[in-house]
């Protein structure tokens, strides 16, 4: 029996290691072209490189010049860290006053905020663009602000989650003590929600970071963002350098692994409890 | 805390609800009000009643095709994601060495945007087509079996932590007591297992679904509808028909409030059975 499951543990081993294997294998490809001639990609994507077709390093540093990505690198990390920042800070603040105060307005809140998540972007990107652009929203700043509008029904949703099972008990010796609400909430509260805080960022993060449609409509004919960058190297089709793109998309993967690797367990618990709660 | 002062409530919704209107709830509106005017931009609209909802019909038919391609894409990808993500998460509950270095690698291509996606396997498929002297973009069904495998390769690590958590939630007892009972393995998954599962599999369905028909990115880098849209998703349809030319932004925006009520009515279907299902346990 014990040798029995032993097998069937080990074929299960293997077949998992397999489909790792299977898994990674898109990345890898793509990793090993970067190092290829741009002629030699389309043609025969999964030939290793040799001496004719290595190039070293040239597809990324003529990606780099073609892209800017130094540049989209930069505006795509300012725009995540201070929207999240912005909507961790904001939406956890009206989650906690909405919870807290039952009244028509916190209900009316709660439901508009709630029922926003279902909505497609699709359905308001053309008039939401020429909002930013008559509100002079169009650029890296302003970008936040539309951030903070749209992550506002998710945040809100599972911040108040969260909010309904802290005990009144703490805010209530809080306010005895003399504490006023803003301080109630930065001193006491906005510590409670460390937990959760950390889930909606990296929800959040995780978003902002990868959205294209969003910053192409509102920032993208002046500011270019990463997967901008990478799909503004698609030009023409045929014309388009595919040894600059395969650089590129390695350029865009690497930061999204290191994130992964280094906040692996925060990560997952983040994207379950999201989820569940979605 | 209750007799909080006026000026305490509009400090803590004030700065969260000035970007909602502004970014969502005008534009919301807005949106509906134009999708019964014919407009290029947002001032000069005039009122047409429904013709834009007709015509999104009756002009050509991408729209259409569009709504069929996304339904069906739907479909397989809800099937297969959830079946390979559930098969994945029993093999990953077992004591086997290095399961979580298995759950990190499937885990990993999920946390990738929809854009570096597409053009990954834009390489890859055309690697393998041109074999045949084709490419992804020679015809439409290329285009939705590229988009399956691709959607899988995102989304079936995520379901499968889902699944992972869902089945270890299960007490090991009731495993064990029906294993002295005698129930085969096969017993165990079908009368214990998946009945167990079962809120996991509701919220890994709506997911999948809801992220099916919300497909854009993707579908942009992979395709971009090609050839001639028979590989266009709705949303992208959608895009095309406001941004690819000039004069119908009306009809864009009828198509966009179709496509919010479908999906609309998507989520709530799913949320009145999940309640159902929540009340008969």
């Amino acid at each position: 029996m014990k040798t029995r499951n032993q097998l069937r543990d080990n074929i299960t081993f293997v077949f998992l290691f397999l489909l790792a294997v299977l898994f990674l294998t898109p990345i890898l490809i793509v990793l090993m072209n970067s190092f290829k001639g741009r002629f030699y990609i389309s043609d025969t994507p999964f030939a290793l490189p040799d001496a004719d077709t290595f190039v070293g390093l040239k597809n990324y540093t003529s990606g780099i010049a073609k892209t800017g990505f130094i540049q989209a690198f930069g505006y795509s990390l300012f725009i995540t860290v201070f929207s999240v920042a912005a909507i961790v800070i904001f939406t956890s603040m009206t989650a906690w006053c909405i919870t807290r105060i039952k009244s028509k307005v916190s209900t009316i809140i709660y439901y508009l905020l709630v029922a926003s998540m279902i909505v497609p972007f699709q359905m308001v990107m053309f008039t939401m663009s020429k909002m930013a652009n008559i509100m002079h929203l169009d650029n890296p700043i302003g970008i936040i602000l539309i951030y903070l509008g749209f992550g506002a029904g998710l945040s809100v949703f599972i911040f108040s989650g969260f909010i309904k099972n802290i005990p009144h008990e703490i805010e209530e010796a809080a306010t005895i003590d003399g504490c006023n609400p803003i301080q109630l909430f930065f001193l006491v509260v906005f510590p409670i929600l460390k937990p959760i805080s950390i889930t909606v960022a990296i929800l959040n993060a995780m978003w902002v970071w990868n959205d294209y449609l969003l910053p192409y409509l509102v920032i993208g004919s002046n500011y270019r963002t990463i997967p901008i960058a990478v799909q503004y190297l698609q030009g023409g089709y045929g014309s388009r350098d595919m040894g600059a793109m395969m650089a590129m998309l390695v350029l865009a993967i690497i930061p999204i692994v290191i994130f992964y690797l280094t906040l692996q367990k925060h990560i997952i618990k983040g994207v379950v409890a999201g989820a569940v709660k979605g | 805390m209750q007799k909080m002062a006026k000026k305490y409530y509009i400090f803590f919704t004030l700065p969260t609800m000035i970007a909602f209107v502004i970014s969502f709830l005008i534009p919301f509106i807005l949106g509906i009000y134009l999708s019964f005017t014919k407009f290029t931009t947002v001032t000069n609209s005039q009122w047409v009643g429904f013709s834009n909802y007709i015509h999104a019909f009756t002009d050509d038919r991408n729209f259409l095709n569009a709504i069929i391609f996304t339904a069906k894409f739907a479909l397989v990808s809800v099937v297969s994601i959830n079946i390979i993500a559930f098969a994945l998460a029993l093999l990953l509950t077992r004591a086997i060495k290095g399961t979580n270095i298995f759950r990190t690698v499937f885990f990993m291509p999920n946390l990738i945007g929809g854009i570096v996606l597409g053009y990954i396997w834009q390489l890859i498929i055309n690697g393998i087509l041109i074999n045949f002297g084709v490419d992804i973009t020679y015809s439409g069904t290329y285009g939705f079996w590229g988009l399956v495998v691709l959607m899988n390769w995102q989304m079936v690590g995520y379901m499968m932590i889902i699944y992972i958590a869902g089945i270890q939630s299960i007490s090991s007892e009731l495993i064990e007591a029906a294993e002295i009972d005698g129930a085969s393995s096969w017993q165990i998954l079908k009368s214990i297992t998946i009945p167990l599962v079962m809120p996991a599999v509701t919220i890994c369905t709506f997911l999948t679904v809801t992220n099916s028909f919300k497909l854009f990115d993707q579908n942009l880098a992979l395709t971009a509808g090609a050839p001639a849209r028979t590989s266009s998703m709705i949303a992208l349809d959608i895009f095309n028909t406001f941004y690819g030319s000039m004069g119908y932004e009306g009809v864009g925006q009828a198509k966009a409030v179709m496509f919010f009520l479908v999906v609309a009515a998507i989520v709530l279907l799913q949320l009145r059975y999940s309640r159902s299902k929540e009340t008969e346990i």
